[in-house]
């Protein structure tokens, strides 16, 4: 049936080509991505639909799970199968080992004739780049330090939303006094990362996040400042609910939204959670970015093209790279996501508040030299490393470890992981 | 019923009291066991705003199918909007062939190992029954090597090869413990008529079979169908089986879940094999009955 | 053993016959099961990351591995997991065959209820009951609501009861498949031995304590292998249920080996874990195995 169906494209698609198009090899690209459903499947689909109005013909290889948990795996089997999917979801530093693993295409070509180096801002360049050649197209970027609160809430202790880790204490605890859950929180591991990463970009300052959690400076990480990261977190737990852990992070966020927690830390995807329920940003809600030295973590997703055989398939990983870095898809895919485009010159026209206020900070971070990938996000660290921090964070927010002994595992498990 | 039972004759005062507390906790069985189907279909059954606002274990207020129709016709799953609908046939297709080879493997080296026991018949057993607890994620990759060594990688071939090469291990345990407790003295008298290895198979085991083919069948059915991680590494796009369609359908990092559409598309997953235990779980339980765990 | 045809040159090949049929489906096993624990032995010893990577470099992943917090954690894990999933449900599945072995009216409908979960996969179940232990939304939620404000049934939630949450829920995807093994070894004791046990005046509590589960004892070994098959093969319910959590305290070994592997770019790792899994399966199926295959004619 299906041989019969494709037979049938294959058919019909020749007829088509010999009829209107001159003889080039039909772009044909099969894209692995773990974005299936809701805003996140409407994206692709616009992907997709501008492919196919270049005469390309998708092959969706959707594996949803878990931030790519699933997808991992089968990346893996496609490729030592000797069979790899052309374009596949990816990011960080995983991108350089896959490149470095020789895995990877070069898009020189397309970056070339499309001025990429022009349009990206140098932050992404480094992400998608290996030794000098883009291997990976961006598609977004989503700032992970974020506070997202329920003003209301907030009013009702006669806070705003904290501009300073003790105005934070303090707020919480004025909310937790008046009954109200001061912080949304989903324990797992990947959420607990991620309070922990905006808590060292705060508590430490970014030159501090740079050294300890890029650098991977052990000075930096068995300090002072990395104890006083902990207790923070130690903190944070008690602005916590009981029944936190497992849960997912949309649950979190509709917690801020129904007014049950005054506040959730989580990057700006929790803003499509906010948008299906019909809530308007600066009025239902507000987005503050966590209190730091004018620091953004950034969260990037790409696609990398994998080395692929036949020219229908290479042609077809040149103009899918192409339609992704497009203004017209930055700007569509990235309405839906929530996120910001990568490239620097799409107009803003159509995107809210808070997205203005991500374009605005991002440049101004890039300018300063405060702009860090994240951790918790697959941009600073990936892999081994990456499980080694998310382990001790998320082991000491859910037991009652002390500061010092967190730093000591910290210290042992980065060593170990490197 | 044993005779245990029909033997006991206990006074009639105690006898009530006993069989009062014997239906309590059969009962109270019966609810664990029947609480997460409720919680699911009942789920499937609420709109949104129904089950943000409401109790997990409410009743529905009024039963509303559009989540089940969502699922299985319009649901997104990546680009595709086409429901669980046709993958539902990738399931069938991946599923049947299984069945049908690991069935028939096990049940001709069930009865080699038995009825025709060979010097080290045993050990070829023991070795097989070890296949059983190799974890799936151990043998991705080398897998996926010799899936693409032998060029069935991303067919529907290379799923029901592994399919069948993993269930042997089951089917060959339930045949060959079946065949044990077949009178050795019927196939000996069959051969001194002069019938031969096949000949025995066919005319005097397979007919005293159904009722392990049953428990080998259903056993078979329901692990190849529920697989989730061959399933997801070993195909791709419009020829993933359900549950990896499934599993897209209701996953989603960083988007928005709609938990009745969630339940429902899981149920429809479910379905087969549900049915498959709700009518022939009776043949399943006699077939196991009939000998496969006699001594 | 069966007597044997004279030797005639056709016969060889018709007495090879049994060999000739087990062979494909060995060669298959020896091959996809042993093959790749061989594989995954050799690649537990080198230098993978990544992809495979055949450079040898010792025994230093294991060295690793065995520094590692969350495989202890996962370790300890399997054999609590493991020893309570097995025993709790062959315990229950024993209780529930026997008391459905008391003439009960509707015995089919009874023992469809309790053998359904057996078909539904693990994602499925693990899903449904994270939602019945949410303590915010399920079964502590409506119970404090009738009033019983002190219930607590949070076990997915603390790090110390979370791998008990997973028991349970495994052990409702598998008592019922216990429980019809047991039926059926129940319903083929020869019943002339309880007859005469019962005109002896022996009690119905004694017959089955001393008569009828003694003589199911082989039905033990089927019951053995699919459960403790299950026990280590869960992976999913783990995903499903607790996500491997609080922190990392619910995970199980399959997780640990999986998120080396796949996520975390450790395969060396990740194999040296996973032939630590095999050899701690075949260190207690190997004996119990053996010592049920030999000496005996059947099993």
């Amino acid at each position: 049936m299906k041989t019969f169906a494709r037979a049938l494209c294959g058919a019909v698609s020749m007829i088509a080509v010999t009829a209107a198009a001159p003889a080039l090899a039909e772009p044909k690209a099969e894209v692995l991505h773990y974005w299936t459903s809701g805003g996140e499947a409407k994206a692709v689909q616009a992907l997709q639909e501008a492919f196919a109005a270049r005469g390309g013909e998708w092959v969706d290889a959707p594996v949803a799970g878990g931030g790519g948990d699933a997808q991992a795996a089968v990346l893996r089997a496609r490729v030592l199968a000797g069979d790899p999917p052309a374009a596949v979801q990816i990011k960080g530093p995983n991108i350089q080992e896959w490149a470095e693993a020789g895995a990877l295409g070069d898009l020189t070509a397309v970056a070339t004739a499309q001025d990429w180096d022009k349009v990206l801002p140098e932050a992404i360049q480094n992400i998608v780049k290996y030794e000098g050649k883009y291997v990976a197209v961006p598609v977004n970027v989503h700032r992970v330090d974020w506070i997202w609160a329920n003003p209301e809430v907030l009013a009702k202790v006669g806070a705003e939303v904290p501009t300073t880790w003790e105005e934070f204490n303090e707020t919480a605890d004025k909310l937790q006094a008046a009954g109200i859950i001061p912080l949304a929180h989903g324990g797992q591991p990947w959420q607990d990362a991620t309070v922990f990463e905006t808590v060292v970009l705060g508590i430490g300052g970014t030159d501090f996040y740079r050294k300890a959690l890029v650098e991977l400076d052990m000075d930096a990480l068995g300090s002072d400042t990395m104890i006083a990261v902990f207790d923070q977190m130690r903190k944070m737990r008690g602005y916590v609910d009981p029944d936190f852990p497992g849960r997912d992070w949309n649950l979190a966020t509709a917690m801020v939204m129904r007014g049950e927690a005054a506040m959730q830390i989580m990057g700006d995807w929790a803003k499509g959670e906010f948008a299906a329920a019909g809530k308007v940003p600066g009025v239902d809600y507000v987005c503050a970015s966590t209190p730091s030295d004018n620091g953004y973590l950034l969260n990037s997703d790409s696609f990398a093209m994998f080395n692929v055989s036949g020219d229908d398939n290479v042609e077809g990983q040149a103009v899918l790279a192409e339609l992704i870095l497009g203004t017209e898809f930055q700007e569509t895919f990235n309405l839906f996501k929530g996120s910001i485009p990568a490239r620097t010159d799409v107009p803003r026209a159509e995107f809210d508040d808070c997205a203005i206020k991500s374009m605005d900070d991002m440049v101004a971070a890039a300018e300063g030299g405060t702009l860090l990938g994240s951790m918790a996000h697959e941009i600073a660290q990936a892999g081994a490393v990456r499980g080694a921090f998310i382990d001790v964070a998320t082991a000491h927010f859910n037991s009652d470890m002390s500061s010092q002994d967190a730093v000591d595992q910290l210290v042992k498990a980065i060593k170990l992981a490197q | 019923m044993s005779d245990a039972a029909r033997y006991s004759a206990p006074r009639p005062w105690s006898a009530l009291i006993l069989r009062v507390l014997l239906w309590f906790v059969l009962i109270v069985f019966a609810i664990w066991f029947l609480l997460p189907a409720y919680v699911v279909v009942g789920t499937s059954l609420k709109d949104l705003d129904e089950i943000r606002g409401g109790s997990l274990l409410a009743l529905p207020h009024e039963l509303n199918f559009s989540a089940w129709r969502h699922a299985w016709s319009e649901a997104c799953i990546g680009v595709e909007c086409t429901g669980l609908k046709p993958y539902f046939w990738n399931s069938v297709s991946m599923a049947l062939p299984g069945v049908v080879v690991s069935t028939l493997l096990g049940a001709l080296t069930g009865y080699a190992l038995t009825k025709w026991k060979f010097k080290g018949a045993n050990l070829v057993f023991a070795l097989i029954l070890f296949g059983c607890f190799v974890p799936f994620q151990v043998v991705i990759l080398p897998m996926a090597q010799t899936l693409g060594k032998i060029g069935i990688t991303n067919t529907v071939y290379g799923l029901i090869l592994v399919h069948s090469v993993y269930g042997l291990a089951f089917t060959t345990l339930f045949f060959r413990n079946y065949y044990v407790t077949i009178p050795d003295e019927l196939v000996r008298a069959a051969t001194i008529d002069g019938a031969g290895f096949f000949t025995i198979f066919h005319r005097i085991i397979l007919p005293l079979s159904p009722p392990i083919i049953v428990v080998s069948v259903i056993w078979q059915f329901t692990q190849i169908w529920n697989d989730f991680l061959f399933g997801a590494s070993f195909t791709t796009g419009g020829a993933q089986p359900i549950t990896v369609a499934m599993n897209n359908l209701v996953n989603t990092t960083t988007g928005v879940k709609q938990y009745n559409v969630d339940m429902a598309a899981a149920l429809i997953t479910a379905a087969p094999t549900l049915l498959v235990y709700i009518f022939a779980g009776r043949y399943f339980v006699r077939g196991l009955t009939a000998g496969s765990v006699k001594g | 053993m069966l007597t044997r045809p004279p030797v005639k040159f056709i016969d060889r090949i018709a007495r090879a016959l049994p060999q000739i049929v087990v062979a494909p489906g060995f060669a298959a096993i020896l091959y996809f099961v042993y093959g790749f624990i061989i594989w995954t032995g050799y690649i537990s010893l080198t230098k993978s990351k990544m992809l495979p990577n055949y450079t040898l470099i010792g025994t230093r992943p294991y060295e690793r591995l065995f520094q590692m917090d969350r495989w202890s954690v996962a370790i300890e894990n399997l054999f609590i997991f493991g020893f309570l999933f097995v025993f709790v449900s062959v315990i229950v599945g024993c209780l529930l065959a026997v008391l459905l072995d008391q003439k009960i009216r509707a015995e089919g409908f009874i023992r469809t209820i309790y053998l359904y979960p057996m078909a539904i996969s693990f994602i499925i179940t693990g899903t449904a009951w994270k939602w019945i232990m949410n303590p915010s939304l399920g079964l502590e939620k409506v119970i404090r609501d009738w009033g019983w404000e002190s219930f607590r049934f949070g076990w997915t939630v603390d790090n110390n009861l979370a791998i008990y949450a997973l028991v349970m829920a495994a052990v409702w995807q598998a008592s019922g498949f216990a429980m019809a093994l047991f039926l059926s070894a129940l319903r083929s004791v020869d019943q002339d031995i309880i007859k005469a046990a019962s005109l002896d005046g022996a009690s119905p509590w004694r017959i089955y304590l001393r008569i009828i589960l003694p003589s199911m004892r082989p039905v033990f070994m089927s019951a053995m292998v699919i459960l403790s098959h299950l026990a280590i093969k869960s992976f999913d319910l783990v995903v499903a249920l607790t996500g491997g959590g609080p922190g990392y305290a619910s995970t199980l070994p399959a997780n640990f080996m999986y998120e080396m592997t796949f996520r975390r770019n450790e395969i060396a790792v990740g194999a040296a874990s996973a032939m630590v899994m095999l050899a701690t399966v075949a260190a207690i199926m190997v004996p119990y195995l053996y010592s049920e295959l030999r000496g005996k004619k059947h099993v």
